[in-house]
């Protein structure tokens, strides 16, 4: 009956999307039927939705390895699935699933373990696909929508904490005035090439005589959306007050899956329809990646709470990855694929640990409380040292790796003095990774709580650090991996 | 015929509402107000839309505006709630006196 709308292969196309949409509405219906202490069967459905979608995943990219395609597209060019998105796609499957291991006991123990938590994480899903696929203006500002929203909520979910609605609030403010310029900057970018799609942008665009003032107002406001979504400096106000006050499994999240998917939008924006006016962004490229470098390590020394820490840190690793963009070449682009990798195990580790933290009675977010965890849970305390030293970038963690490329991609294209200034901010990151590790080893432990491991804790925390471990000793398949996802700047 | 108008006309009033809205996000305290003014700021985008569909002759424009018009209440909508959950815990809309969290 639709067949002159669609054809089999768009179908194909969103299949994974449709999955995850069908399975988070089914958590939203079963979650009525589960009694109050069996909730976690809502992880389980969650889990199943993920696997499912990844089953897809695959069968999709054996097809196209069998055919020979190195990208499909659907929908009149709207959607491609390339090696690019369907890198991105596994990154978010394997985040979200993490953090749905590490989220059940966090609920429980802050008592409101609901469906529509998983059922939001699944539509946050839904849009960060449609980030990594889209290739259309209207299509990438919707699936950006969809993931916004979803974790909007998700970071004001503890509904009587004070703290997780201040953060919601104005996660939810800055997130839709970004929103809305970036909107702006789409609308402009539409009426200057008269199309919606991503190519045909940029080819109206390499058309037009330079200096249009009008081209750089799109630009500003499109490159402004964008940097405001992964957190860069200036625009990085909100990510503190969010990461601090969302609840940490959320927080854990959001540091990690919805990050690496405004990369994908920021990477795909910036070397598909913004790839001809490289000339006017690598200068200002420039001065965000220092900014961003030098105030998300500065401000990290002072602070004494972990999740705040954590979100300067994260900041401060978005630096690093956009250098990948400012040198542009393929070591570069390869780069921030691995980066992004290593980052999402490594972060989810940490507060895989920082979940386990959060008792009865106990928050467990400031530095103070990781005092002592070593005499405590030794286990947990080393799994912290490596993700710690691995976030520093210290070999044979996986940190190095992600690191080698951005500085090696940066030497290549005669960028040294961004390459001195990146190597001398890992040297302050170590001063306040091992603040943290000092508290762990050296200090008596100020509340004598077991820690609380669940298994799904467990399970999380085994998975994130036989990666960070796999990924730094033996890293040929993942840069190869990552090789596959370089997404070619258009010229 | 609005066809006379041109379309330097429209990009005016669309800047004017786009500049209006964001000075409003920055300036105002009271958060109803800073959640009307990003509504005006998606009503900018949406009058380039429409302007620059017809201008061009091309219809993508006023599909993509529709959508935008779908966001703009999905986003109030969960604006709205968030406000709610916080007015239920603190009593108060202003955004200075959200400090819980410094800024």
């Amino acid at each position: 009956m639709f067949n002159e709308f669609f054809s089999r292969q768009d179908l194909l196309l969103i299949k994974p999307a449709v999955l995850l949409a069908l399975f988070g509405c089914g958590i939203l219906l079963t979650d009525l039927l589960h009694e109050r202490r069996h909730k976690y069967l809502n992880a389980v459905t969650a889990l199943l939705g993920l696997g499912f979608t990844g089953v897809q995943l695959a069968l999709i990219q054996r097809a196209m390895s069998a055919a020979g395609y190195s990208e499909v597209s659907g929908f009149s060019g709207g959607l491609v699935v390339d090696g690019f998105a369907l890198y991105f796609t596994w990154i978010f499957l394997i985040a979200t699933a993490i953090a749905i291991l590490f989220s059940v006991r966090y609920l429980e123990v802050e008592n409101e373990h609901h469906g529509e938590y998983y059922a939001l994480m699944l539509f946050s899903l839904v849009g960060m696909y449609f980030l990594a696929t889209a290739m259309d203006l209207i299509t990438l500002f919707i699936g950006l929508e969809t993931m916004a929203l979803s974790v909007y909520v998700l970071a004001g979910f503890l509904r009587g904490d004070r703290r997780s609605n201040e953060a919601a609030m104005k996660y939810f403010l800055l997130g839709a005035f970004s929103s809305g310029i970036l909107a702006y900057g789409f609308s402009l970018l539409y009426g200057l090439t008269g199309s919606t799609n991503l190519r045909a942008v940029a080819d109206a665009l390499v058309a037009r005589p330079s200096g249009d003032p009008v081209v750089y107002l799109a630009l500003i406001t499109t490159a402004t959306g964008l940097l405001f979504k992964v957190a860069a400096v200036p625009f990085h106000q909100w990510a503190p007050d969010a990461y601090e006050g969302a609840p940490t499994s959320i927080t854990g999240f959001m540091s990690t899956a919805p990050k690496a998917a405004a990369f994908a939008f920021l990477l795909r924006v910036f070397l598909v329809p913004l790839a001809p006016l490289r000339p006017a962004w690598e200068g200002l490229l420039v001065v965000v990646c220092v900014l961003t470098m030098v105030v998300g390590n500065l401000a990290a020394i002072s602070q004494n709470n972990t999740k705040r820490l954590f979100a300067y840190s994260s900041i401060s690793h978005v630096g690093y990855m956009l250098l990948g963009l400012v040198a542009g070449n393929e070591t570069g682009l390869k780069g921030i694929a691995v980066y992004l990798l290593v980052y999402v195990f490594m972060n989810l580790g940490i507060f895989t640990v920082l979940v386990a933290l959060r008792r009865k009675d106990i928050i467990g977010d400031e530095i103070e409380d990781l005092s002592g965890l070593f005499f405590k849970n030794p286990v947990s305390a080393v799994f912290m040292l490596i993700f710690l030293l691995s976030l520093a970038g210290i070999p044979p963690t996986a940190g190095f790796l992600g690191k080698y490329f951005i500085f090696l991609s940066l030497i290549e294209t005669r960028h040294y003095v961004l390459a001195v200034i990146a190597v001398v901010f890992v040297v302050v990151a170590l001063y306040y990774y091992f603040r943290l590790v000092v508290m762990m080893f050296m200090r008596e432990a100020t509340d004598p709580e077991r820690l609380n491991i669940s298994p799904g804790v467990a399970v999380a925390l085994a998975i994130t650090l036989a990666m960070t471990l796999v990924i730094g000793i033996y890293p040929e398949p993942f840069i190869r991996l990552a090789a596959g996802s370089v997404l070619v700047p258009f010229r | 015929m609005p066809g006379n108008v041109p379309i330097t006309h429209y990009l005016f009033l669309s800047t004017a509402l786009f500049t209006l809205g964001v000075i409003g996000v920055l300036a105002r305290r009271n958060i109803v107000i800073i959640l009307m003014s990003i509504e005006l700021i998606l009503n900018a985008v949406n009058i380039n839309l429409v302007a620059f569909s017809r201008h061009l002759a091309s219809v993508s424009g006023q599909a993509f505006a529709v959508f935008i018009i779908a966001d703009a209440a999905a986003e109030a909508a969960v604006g709205l709630g968030i406000i709610i959950a916080m007015f239920r815990n603190r009593g108060t809309i202003q955004a200075d006196e959200l400090d819980l969290l410094k800024w």
